[in-house]
């Protein structure tokens, strides 16, 4: 089963070039399909068995270094759901039908990375699967030439080239001291971790961070996300920062699930740092998506923060902040897209008003904004609720403090974004503005929806994923 | 070839640590766009050269050469992308100043 | 003789970073990775060394090339101008590169590689086919976006002077 989720995306490249150029309109619909496939696998692997032994010979080959456990289960479910919604708005937003066909193929490459990304046990392949993801990402962002795409791309290109440079020495120096690079050896390793070992994953992780965009590597998201067309940065922002970044992360962590995690002192500082510097970035923005960007790497430092408490209940936290945040931000920049292409601008200074003119944009905006700033009944309160308990537990009540008086920052820069651009009167420029087509507002109503249901249900839902585990 | 190999790890991480500054040192140097291109490049000759002198001494060179293949491939795409980027940002500014790459505010 | 040769590729490196003409900086950067291809075969790396020789120092090297026939506009007068801004900040490296070299064959090596060898290493092929078949997929991925990458980002412009 591993093998086809990394063989159906590659497959569908394959055929989406082999159309006859007529038929390429097709490809939009294929792509989707694949994603909804990605969708329900996640949900295959725990609930149903099938029989995949007809792909034996293929398993054989491929199959080898993979396995999809629940960790695995929560990205793919991330990336089919946000590359759904990415598509959607791709499908307004992408003028010619030879953007459109590119991003269709690309999105696909990057799917292959992203599942790669979930089932490896392996370092060195996670780190092949990760480069597989950005440089289709790399080429995503720069779609159309026009505006400051290239700017956007050339920082994370190289910061990205950075990274490979730390997790490559850090694959050397494992070779030295641990003599392979699975996952197994490595958290042999780490239970009795000499020098060398220490340097190699301390190396490893800055990797991680910097493809990730955590504090002080975050130089380079905010660029990237604004400049990148509209689908793209709903793609990004939701699924692949995440994937490339702190999905190595939550691998390492939760294949140490035995003891405590080495270093946990420096998760801390790291998680809290960017929560505070992402945060208050955030509020002196006055580009909307500049802002999301920034408010991105404050809610990365969450999940890092989550991951130096307490490990079993930190892992279940980083898992379901991973999750709310691949939502409510790519519902955000749905959002996003949705305004700027009715009034044409993302200065936030220079809009007022909207939400009489644009009331489904305005509504579903308070949503996520809400659930990021943590408050309840939506999602993100829980997966809050569950970073500080896991905080508590491990007696870091100073992190702890950190975390919830971020949040209060988190509701501030949203706010101001809510004031700006949605209430107040109606600036008489944007008296004339429809709301958005549905094909925008589909996907911000469906990611707006699955907060609320998340937020109302999660009792129900905790009980699934404590039994589940880790 | 049989040239003596000396058995000091050290030795090797010298030189490993001597690329390493070189290439950082023309990344920053520089204000040229294509010239920090090749600072990557030297860096990442750097990363490979270590791969190859850990798998000499871990006595795992099958392993380190296999590494070092994949690397290689990936290395050339990056470099194509980046050649790329680079070509639009002449395009659209008509210099290779990277100073064009910092004019997003904030 | 190792270390000769090791010399030598610090100094490519070194004459890569530091001189002034583009296309010279691409031609040390092709005599660096020739000169590790050298290092690599010497240590026992026959199979990667081979690649690297004709990957590295025979590809990359074109798309230099390609890539700074392609941008070359500015007027001589301030290419010198800027030149001796960027040697002013240069010139430090050599001594730096030596200083440090010097400085670290000083210092005892912190760390003791004390791992058992392994029973059998392998052939790479045998390694590269039978083990690490999924980084051979991934070469598969990687060079296909790269084959995208070419069609996005190396499309003629329609209003393009060229």
């Amino acid at each position: 089963m591993s093998t086809f989720l990394l063989l159906v995306p590659f497959l569908a490249v394959v055929v989406l070039n082999l159309l006859p150029k007529r038929a390429r309109v097709a490809a939009f619909a294929i792509t989707f399909l694949v994603l909804a496939l990605e969708t329900a696998a996640a949900f295959v692997a725990r609930f149903v068995a099938v029989d995949w032994s007809f792909l034996a010979p293929v398993e054989r080959v491929l199959g080898f270094g993979l396995s999809l456990d629940h960790l695995g289960g929560l990205l793919l479910l991330c990336a089919g759901i946000v590359g759904m919604a990415a598509l959607l708005v791709g499908r307004r937003t992408l003028a010619e039908a030879s953007e459109r066909f590119m991003f269709a193929n690309l999105v696909l490459v990057a799917l292959v990375g992203i599942n790669g990304i979930a089932m490896v046990r392996d370092l060195f392949t996670l780190y092949v699967f990760v480069e597989v993801t950005a440089v289709a990402t790399f080429i995503l962002i720069t779609l159309r030439h026009g505006g400051h795409a290239f700017e956007g791309a050339w920082k994370y290109v190289i910061l990205s080239a950075v990274a490979s440079v730390l997790m490559l020495s850090s694959v050397a120096l494992f070779l030295l001291s641990v003599g392979g690079i699975s996952l197994d050896e490595v958290k042999t390793a780490l239970a009795t971790p000499g020098t060398l070992t220490w340097v190699a994953i301390a190396l490893f992780l800055c990797g991680l961070f910097v493809k990730g965009a955590l504090v002080p590597f975050h130089g380079w998201l905010a660029d990237a996300y604004t400049a990148a067309p509209a689908p793209v940065s709903v793609f990004m922002a939701g699924v692949v920062t995440k994937a490339s970044g702190i999905f190595g992360l939550l691998r390492i962590a939760s294949s140490c699930l035995g003891g405590a995690l080495p270093g946990r002192e420096i998760l801390l500082v790291v998680g809290a740092l960017s929560i505070v510097v992402g945060a208050f970035l955030a509020l002196g923005q006055s580009n909307m998506k500049r802002m999301l960007a920034y408010s991105s790497v404050s809610q990365m430092g969450y999940i890092v923060l989550a991951l130096g408490g307490d490990l079993r209940l930190g892992i279940v936290a980083a898992a379901l902040h991973f999750f709310n945040h691949a939502i409510s931000k790519s519902q955000l920049f749905a959002n996003a897209a949705a305004i700027e292409e009715r009034l044409g601008t993302l200065d936030m200074d220079k809009m007022g008003g909207i939400a009489a003119r644009m009331p489904v944009t305005a509504g579903t905006t308070a949503v996520a904004t809400l659930s990021i700033a943590g408050l309840p009944p939506l999602a993100g309160f829980w997966s809050k609720l569950l970073i500080v308990m896991a905080l508590w537990n491990a007696k870091e009540y100073a992190f702890a403090a950190v975390a919830i008086l971020a949040s209060l920052v988190t509701l501030a820069y949203f706010l101001s974004l809510q004031r700006r651009v949605f209430f107040g009167k109606t600036l008489p420029e944007w008296a004339a503005v429809r709301e958005a087509g549905a094909g925008l507002l589909v996907p911000a109503v469906a990611l707006a929806a699955i907060t609320v249901v998340l937020g109302i249900g999660f009792p129900f839902a905790l009980r699934v994923l404590l039994g589940g585990g880790a | 070839m049989a040239i003596e190999i000396p058995q000091s790890f050290w030795l090797y991480f010298i030189f490993f640590a001597l690329l390493l500054v070189d290439g950082l040192w023309c990344m920053l140097a520089t204000r040229n766009l294509v010239r920090i291109l090749i600072g990557v490049e030297i860096l990442m000759k750097s990363v490979t050269f270590l791969l190859i002198v850990a798998g000499y001494f871990s006595g795992r060179m099958a392993l380190a050469q296999a590494l070092v293949i994949t690397v290689i491939v990936i290395e050339v795409v990056v470099v194509v992308v980046v050649a790329g980027v680079i070509l639009g940002l002449f395009r659209k500014h008509d210099s290779l100043d990277v100073e064009n790459t910092r004019q997003m505010k904030g | 003789m190792m270390t000769a040769l090791l010399v030598v590729l610090v100094l490519a490196a070194l004459w890569a970073s530091m001189t002034t003409p583009l296309l010279r900086a691409a031609l040390a950067l092709a005599l660096t990775s020739a000169m590790l291809a050298v290092v690599m075969f010497s240590l026992g790396a026959t199979l990667a060394a081979v690649i690297e020789l004709s990957v590295c120092a025979g590809l990359i090297s074109v798309v230099f090339v390609s890539v700074i026939s392609l941008t070359q506009r500015r007027p001589f007068k301030e290419y010198l101008a800027r030149r001796r801004a960027r040697l002013r900040r240069l010139w430090p490296l050599p001594v730096v590169l030596l200083a440090l070299g010097i400085g670290l064959s000083f210092v005892r090596a912190p760390v003791q590689i004390a791992l058992p060898l392994p029973a059998t290493d392998g052939d790479v092929r045998t390694v590269l086919w039978n083990l690490r078949q999924l980084d051979l997929f991934g070469q598969i991925l990687i060079l296909l976006a790269g084959v995208f990458g070419v069609l996005v980002l190396f499309k003629k412009e329609a209003k393009d002077g060229d």
